[in-house]
């Protein structure tokens, strides 16, 4: 067995192709970002019923992914687990990352980022939404030490495991917080549920892991370095546990909500003649983003291969977009009941449900998050040492 | 840049931006500072011993009729691009069928103007604000255009500003990426004026909106809400609105 070596990644001719791509999507992104604030929102699909569109799902996922990718870290210093160990310096820089990508969405799709110092000094305590900005903050500068502290050379291990902690309870506190943006309008049918709080949690896990596979298995491939089927093996089955437990509070949630009649009318919509958001939900969620990885992960043969964690990994990426969409999207299409009894129709939708059709705006706007994050990710890769020689199998675990 | 002061004094440019508050009610309408400026400024006009409120009766109200949103329009001015979508809708007729009788009722829908309002509470910056007499207001010059209170609002009574604005009033300034909803017409209360809808309405000789102070026992308001049934929508949130309705 080997001392696990971190190295920066080479710049090969892969690497400046992947970061020329991942710059042609920010580009995108800033040019989308100049075009909306001059036009305003009107050039993009979201209007007055479906105020928050497709750029808020991607935003949303990033962020929620965030918290999640953190966890190898967490399950490295925090619950002791040695084979992680080598992975927790990429968990927490992809961490960092994801949620930058995720904030520069929000950001940039305000309808005045100009103001983005307002929302920065001005704070109302009574709103979720400022909330999340501390933890949002908090969550950068606690990973940034967790990071500072992993690197730095005769730290002792246990300031990396207080930290490790810390940055371990932000991450339960910051995703809460997330899900309580949508469990806490109690307005609207399709929220006002505390579930949503350990339901985001349990997508943070899911989406985090699936996010952190498939970046740690492209930067293996282009640096060239060894990642250990049996460890990506035993990652894929601890995936499966996370994607099990999505599956699990979605139930809850639904079931919850069908006891009730009055959720009844949100529940068929959801599950039954929703359209679009009952594809997505069964197709999109349940289907590719649940059932299929957890057959993959666990088939006897094609489970043991190292393509099963990112087969499976990618399923819960596409399954995990199609899920949050439906949350988001889903959530504010379904109409409000303003006079229980009454039959309401208005020249404004009021009684039905809302269309919504994303535009190009929005998706490029999305994908430059996306971009960023990786960007960033990569960029961290080649200047810091981040990523080990070597994860392979034999290698796995000796560092403390 | 100078620019003459009601003193008749003049100012540089940056003596202008640094005096703030006190320059902009010299130099804009007094409903504009209410809306421009936070905190004290905004409730400087504002009674804590009043709460302004609407009572419309749905009987009165003609399914043919939309003066109340013609006149709101007018007055704060408003206007569709053609796209209920993405327009403006400060105000909007709303159409109720009983699922039990079939009969028909219209009424306008608007900001409700409620006593907890979930929209200031959601807001981060704090720009969504009630002042003591309970009217809700949008403070634009904080409003980060997030859309968190229009997903909050019960009523869908909020808009965002989708489009370049023209034809502004300067009692009511609009922008761009921020989000707006009925102010009560404000600037006219502050001035001991009913709100626009609520002329336009007696106007047409339906008077079907009714206004006044809620905490003022002796006004017609609180005479008709003492006498007669009346509903605040979404009673199950407990929101107490300022708004109530009649005669469904």
């Amino acid at each position: 067995m080997e001392r696990t070596l971190y190295r920066e990644i080479k710049a090969t001719r892969r690497v400046w192709e992947l970061a020329a791509i991942l710059l042609g999507f920010i580009a995108a992104a800033l040019g989308v970002f100049f075009y909306v604030e001059h036009h305003g929102h009107i050039v993009t699909g979201m209007n007055n019923q479906i105020v928050w569109g497709l750029p808020h799902v991607f935003a949303i996922f990033l962020i929620v992914a965030a918290s999640g990718a953190l966890n190898v870290a967490s399950v490295a210093s925090v619950f002791d687990q040695q084979v992680y160990k080598p992975m927790a310096r990429l968990s927490a820089l992809l961490a960092m990352a994801l949620l930058i990508g995720g904030l520069a969405i929000l950001v940039l799709d305000l309808g005045r980022p100009d103001r983005i110092i307002v929302a920065a000094t001005t704070y109302n305590f009574s709103s979720i939404f400022a909330w999340n900005l501390i933890l949002y903050s908090g969550f950068l500068a606690i990973t940034g030490a967790y990071l500072l502290v992993q690197m730095s050379v005769g730290m002792p291990y246990w300031i990396v495991r207080k930290v490790g902690l810390l940055a371990f309870v932000w991450r339960l506190a910051l995703t809460t917080g997330t899900g309580s943006i949508f469990g806490w309008l109690v307005a609207r049918p399709g929220y006002d549920a505390a579930i949503m709080a350990p339901l985001f949690i349990a997508m943070s896990f899911a989406f985090g892991l699936a996010a952190f596979i498939l970046v740690t298995v492209t930067l293996c491939h282009l640096s060239g370095r060894v990642f250990g089927p049996l460890l990506m093996q035993r990652m894929g089955r601890l995936l499966a546990i996370f994607v099990a437990a999505v599956l699990y509070f979605t139930a809850v949630r639904h079931l919850t909500n069908l006891y009730s009649a009055e959720h009844a009318g949100f529940e068929r919509f959801a599950l039954v003649d929703g359209g679009i958001f009952t594809t997505l939900f069964w197709l999109g969620q349940v289907a590719i983003g649940g059932i299929v990885p957890l057959l993959v992960i666990f088939h006897p043969s094609f489970g043991k291969t190292p393509a099963a964690p990112v087969v499976a990994s990618v399923l819960v990426v596409l399954g995990g977009l199609a899920q949050v969409y439906v949350i988001v999207i889903g959530g504010q299409a379904y109409p409000m009941e303003l006079f229980p009894g009454y039959e309401v129709t208005s020249g404004f939708g009021d009684g039905s449900v809302a269309s919504y059709r994303p535009s190009l705006p929005e998706l490029l706007l999305g994908l430059g998050g996306v971009a960023i994050a990786l960007f960033a990710t990569g960029f961290g890769a080649k200047i810091l040492r981040i990523l080990p020689t070597s994860l392979s199998d034999a290698n796995v675990g000796q560092k403390r | 840049m100078k620019i003459p002061t009601a003193k008749g004094a003049d100012l540089s440019r940056r003596d202008f931006l640094r005096s703030g508050a006190a320059v902009a009610s010299l130099t804009l309408a007094p409903g504009v500072t209410l809306m421009a400026f936070g905190g004290s400024q905004a409730h400087a006009a504002a009674d804590a011993g009043k709460r302004w409120g609407l009572l419309i009766d749905a009987n009165k109200c003609a399914a043919d009729c939309s003066a109340c949103v013609t006149a709101c329009s007018d007055e704060n001015g408003w206007k569709g691009a053609g796209n209920p979508e993405t327009d403006a809708q400060w105000i909007r007729k709303i159409t109720l069928k009983n699922k039990a009788t079939g009969r028909e009722t219209t009424m306008p829908m608007m900001c409700q103007h409620c006593e907890a309002p979930p929209c200031v509470d959601v807001c981060p910056t704090g720009a969504s604000f009630k002042r003591e007499d309970g009217i809700v207001l949008v403070d634009k010059h904080t409003c980060i255009g997030c859309r968190y209170c229009m997903m909050a609002c019960p009523f869908k009574a909020r808009s965002f500003v989708h489009e370049p604005t023209v034809n502004q009033k300067s009692h009511a300034p609009r922008g761009q990426g921020t989000v707006e909803s009925c102010t009560l017409c404000v600037h006219r209360v502050d001035k001991g004026i009913a709100p626009a809808c609520v002329e336009a309405c007696a106007a047409t000789g339906h008077e079907a909106i009714i206004f006044g102070d809620l905490k003022d026992p002796d006004s017609d308001i609180s005479k008709r809400l003492a006498q007669f049934p009346s509903l605040a929508l979404r009673p199950d949130l407990d929101l107490d609105p300022g708004v109530r309705y009649t005669n469904l």
